[in-house]
């Protein structure tokens, strides 16, 4: 036993290290390496998560598929494509953020969080925008939900012009396209509730970051909420082919 | 990267920017802003080429050449923004076998849903 306290007392002695270094960790790039490897554990745990949803996505698509065709015209591809933009520059910015933190520029820092934030919010209000066009035309599963979009295009002349060729679903296949915005709203909205989570970590870290915290050479919660930012980033970059874009020829 | 001729860090894959004020600021690799503000952009192009690409009708390779951009697409955040490519060796390794592990659930519940009642979906 006094062995042991000899050798950490000792240790400490001769060897300094950061303050932000913790104890059990023989040495800074250990816990470098800890917390980013932890992190990828989470974000790996969160793509299997995501990944049971695609891959339902995919059975019901392959089982009613003329359902999940028309159902996914109804989608609005300038927003899609638009929100996929935005959520590629908020990335931008927030490895921009990281760098920032990485050579300890305080000012570019708190800026780059602020138009990751910002971007986020863009995307959030976006997405809101999407989702009342599906409130107001009763797309939402549910009790109000309702087929007429389906079984009678014409009802609905803005996808009905852009989609002429979709024809009239029988209401037993008409019914399924519930499932696809089922999915749809599944899919979107726990991407959207990362984001709201991702968000709301970000407005902690402007603070944070206001008061210098992240500007001390102690980077691991800049470089590892910019991971989770990635990831999430990640999810849309598949979720908008498979709402938006696969579809639509078909 | 750097890894072998780096006396700091030897073999651990973390690399050494010259200009650092710190030993311990360079314990994670430091991307310049000129690979992010490339790879920003190409993701950029990559957006606009599949949305474009999804105008023309292309039968079956719609969903594929659609499927092939998003997964170059993420390979790039993964690579880039997130620093993969300057990772360690049990960072690489760690997602990698995620992902196979992800691909072998996801081979293994098509093929159940792909075999049973054959030509009644």
């Amino acid at each position: 036993m006094s062995d042991s306290t000899v050798t950490v007392t000792g240790a400490h002695a001769e060897h300094e290290h950061p303050p932000y270094q913790r104890h059990h960790f023989a040495s800074m790039e250990q816990q470098v390496d800890t917390t980013s490897f932890a992190m990828w554990l989470f974000l790996l745990t969160e793509i299997m998560f995501f990944g049971g949803l695609f891959t339902a996505y995919l059975i019901f698509r392959n089982w009613y598929y003329p359902a999940f065709v028309e159902a996914s015209h109804q989608l609005s591809i300038k927003e899609g494509t638009a929100n996929t933009a935005v959520l590629i520059v908020s990335s931008f910015t927030m490895a921009m953020g990281v760098w920032c933190a990485e050579t300890r520029r305080r000012g570019a820092l708190v800026l780059c969080l602020c138009l990751t934030f910002i971007l986020g919010l863009v995307f959030l209000g976006i997405k809101y925008d999407e989702y009342h066009e599906k409130y107001e035309k009763h797309h939402v599963p549910g009790l109000h939900y309702s087929l007429k979009s389906f079984t009678d295009p014409a009802s609905d002349p803005e996808v009905h012009n852009a989609y002429p060729d979709d024809k009239p679903l029988m209401p037993d296949m008409a019914r399924h396209t519930e499932i696809y915005f089922g999915l749809y709203f599944a899919m979107t909205g726990m991407h959207a509730l990362h984001m709201i989570i991702g968000i709301s970590i970000l407005a902690f870290m402007i603070f944070r970051a206001r008061a210098g915290a992240y500007t001390t050479g102690h980077v691991t919660f800049v470089n590892n909420f910019g991971l989770y930012w990635h990831f999430v980033d990640i999810i849309w970059i598949f979720l908008y082919p498979l709402l938006y874009l696969i579809s639509r020829h078909a | 990267m750097s890894e072998q001729n780096d006396p700091h860090h030897g073999g651990t894959g973390h690399d050494h920017a010259p200009n650092e004020q710190d030993v311990h600021d360079s314990l994670n690799h430091i991307v310049s802003p000129v690979v992010y503000i490339t790879v920003g952009t190409l993701l950029l192009i990559l957006t606009a080429t599949t949305a474009a690409v999804s105008f023309i009708d292309l039968g079956v390779f719609n969903a594929v050449v659609a499927l092939f951009i998003a997964c170059l697409k993420a390979s790039i955040v993964v690579l880039f923004f997130m620093h993969v490519k300057y990772s360690s060796k049990l960072t690489k390794l760690t997602i990698f076998s995620g992902l196979f592990t992800f691909a072998v659930l996801i081979a293994l519940t098509l093929s159940d849903y792909m075999t049973r009642a054959w030509g009644r979906w």
